[in-house]
């Protein structure tokens, strides 16, 4: 199969395309029909598993649209993933709307909620910007454990099952196609939105917001387009969980649960689409290796009360190692391994 | 008014202690530029050593604080050497997200070593409680501001008057002028962290005093941000009055509206001041019109 050496480009179509080389196109293939196999292969369990990184993925893209893309840091993630989640739970447990408009509703919901947050990042920047969104993921999480009435507080908020076209929306095979079509989706969304002016704006921010506007980028506005468009993602992701588990609780969207999607995207790749879908699925799937590793040798069983400070302790050394060797992540990693094998047997 | 001059003392101790916590904070972000999410985690390895040397190895109270005094130097030049250095130049995401990978794995260290049992902390300072203008206060909390005074006035002393002190103030002034006069930058980062870890000794024990020896006392490491940027990042005094501002305003919202308001309170005021005063009162502005 031939690769290409080098990919010379004669017009801005083909420069602007997704997909260069025939090679990318086979791995395009692979990759489809490892989705399409996948939820044959895995026990049941692991099909939950994968269908939370699924639902993490969409969460994940969306903040490294904001944080890796438009380089606004944000510790609100749990905050906004509550307010999709809520939103749609709400929706469908006390007004009954159907399955795909209450998570229609939880995305616009979250995206306007997560542009509000936002309007700190207008005038502050950095590390700045990261504690006015610390400030709002425990302002929301207070709202939405106090506010008894609406969300029930702390008590559990029942969801009922989700039905589309009269056709009952249960077990996780059945959502495993609903997640990686949603997922799918939000890829695309997301790897098409870096072609067009917009996303091209948002990494103009990034790299340096004077020369942005100088050239003409309004940093205030599309900084809140940023917060806007990385707020949808994260809508839909919690809004899926909702209708997914049937079950919302404040205890899913704590300050921890931002820090984990922040671990996702930095051990995957800031600024990577591929990169945030590699992090949700090492930073879910890890610590359920660990826990299976721990049960199934006998060795390890005294390791089994120190188990949740052990995962604890390996999440934190995932993200200060990779931050110290490897700050591109995994999508770093995996570019690295394609050119070694695409220039073998040459170093370069 | 007694119930005013209890919130008041009750806040104030907070406050005071909180400013503690934030001078750790402050000094870190001054001389290096580096804000630090573990400072919490400082706080409960400092509580746990303590209260380990004094209960279980039985060593006198002087003799504890001087073993967590080291304990603490040693964790912040170990931190900053193996972590922070190489992270120089960095963008400010990986900065803050190393900081806070590195409270998860301090966090997940203690837990493993002394596991979750919350531990009563030994009295170091008497319990009783004294009257003042007609309200009963306990006496520990008076203790408390006491000694956060103390250790103020010496960190302040430190700063206007020893070389290294100075040498501090020069790094974070401006990192080219003072290698040019000879300073050591790269000590003076070492020397910052050390003596965060200092600080955090004395913040721990109070903070323990309070709350016992457990997980809850990193919890006070998220309080320090309204607090420092109340205050200013950068600026010592700053975190003093903004450890005050932020106790008492707590205080007085759970003793007079309740309903769990004082939480959450501290961070609508610091999303506010953030709005309104983003470099807070005491601390540097750097206008940058974007």
């Amino acid at each position: 199969m031939a690769t290409a050496t080098g990919v010379y480009h004669t017009s801005y179509r083909t420069d602007l395309a997704l997909r260069h080389t025939r090679a990318e196109y086979v791995r395009l293939a692979l990759a489809l029909g490892a989705v399409v196999v996948l939820p044959f292969l895995v026990s049941p369990y692991w099909l939950t598993i994968v269908n939370q990184i699924g639902i993490a993925a969409i969460g994940a893209i969306g903040l490294n649209i904001l944080v890796g893309f438009t380089g606004q840091i944000s510790l609100g993630q749990g905050g906004f993933l509550a307010v999709g989640a809520y939103t749609s739970g709400l929706l469908a447990a006390r007004a009954g709307f159907p399955f795909p408009v209450d998570v229609a509703c939880a995305v616009l919901a979250t995206a306007v909620m997560g542009t509000l947050f936002g309007l700190p990042a207008l005038r502050l920047k950095g590390l700045y910007l990261a504690i006015a969104t610390l400030a709002s993921q425990q302002i929301i999480l207070w709202v939405v454990t106090h506010w008894d009435v609406v969300t029930g507080g702390t008590s559990a908020l029942v969801v009922p099952p989700a039905t589309l076209f009269g056709w009952q929306l249960s077990g996780d095979m059945t959502w495993y196609w609903v997640i990686a079509l949603c997922a799918g989706v939000a890829t695309l969304a997301a790897t098409n939105l870096m072609r067009t002016g917009l996303g091209r704006a948002f990494v103009a921010i990034r790299d340096h917001d004077v020369a942005a506007e100088v050239i003409g980028v309004d940093p205030f506005r599309f900084k809140l387009l940023a917060f806007f468009i990385s707020s949808a993602f994260v809508g839909l992701a919690g809004a899926l969980t909702a209708r997914y588990n049937l079950i919302v609780t404040w205890e899913r969207f704590t300050l921890d649960v931002s820090i984990l999607y922040l671990a996702m995207i930095i051990v995957g790749g800031l600024g990577s689409v591929s990169g945030a879908i590699y992090g949700a699925a090492f930073m879910i799937a890890v610590p359920v290796w660990i826990e299976e590793l721990a049960n199934n040798l006998s060795s390890l069983a005294f390791l089994q009360e120190d188990m949740p400070a052990i995962q604890q302790l390996i999440f934190g050394l995932t993200i200060v190692l990779f931050l110290v060797f490897e700050p591109r992540g995994l999508a770093r990693i995996w570019q690295r391994m394609k050119d070694y094998f695409r220039l073998w047997p040459f170093r370069y | 008014m007694e119930t005013f001059i209890e919130l008041s003392v009750n806040g104030l101790s907070n406050g005071a202690i909180l400013a503690l916590a934030a001078l750790g904070f402050v000094l870190i972000y001054k001389a290096t530029g580096v804000i630090n999410f573990a400072q919490g985690e400082f706080l409960l390895i400092a509580g746990f050593v303590i209260w380990f040397m004094v209960v279980e190895v039985g060593l006198p109270w002087f003799a504890a604080v001087g073993v967590a005094v080291l304990v603490g130097i040693a964790l912040g030049l170990v931190i900053e050497r193996l972590i922070l250095r190489p992270m120089v130049g960095e963008p400010v995401i990986s900065v803050i997200m190393v900081t806070i990978g590195l409270s998860a794995v301090l966090a997940a260290i203690v837990q493993i070593i002394w596991g979750t049992r919350p531990r009563p902390f030994p009295d170091f300072i008497p319990a009783g409680s004294v009257e003042l203008f007609g309200a009963t206060v306990a006496e520990n909390r008076l203790w408390a501001i006491g000694i956060v005074a103390v250790a103020l006035v010496g960190f302040t002393l430190f700063y206007t008057r020893s070389r290294d002190g100075i040498a501090m103030r020069a790094v974070a002034d401006d990192q080219q002028a003072a290698l040019a006069q000879g300073i050591s930058v790269r000590r003076t980062f070492a020397l910052a962290w050390a003596l965060a870890g200092v600080s955090a000794v004395f913040g721990g024990a109070l903070v323990a005093n309070l709350v016992g020896v457990s997980g809850a006392i990193s919890s006070f490491g998220l309080l320090v941000f309204p607090v420092v940027i109340l205050g200013g990042l950068d600026s010592v005094p700053g975190a003093v009055v903004g450890g005050a501002v932020i106790g008492l305003l707590s205080s007085y919202t759970g003793g007079y509206i309740g309903g769990g308001l004082e939480t959450v309170i501290p961070y609508i005021a610091l999303l506010a001041i953030l709005l309104v005063k983003p470099y807070g009162l005491f601390g540097q502005v750097k206008i940058e019109r974007v």
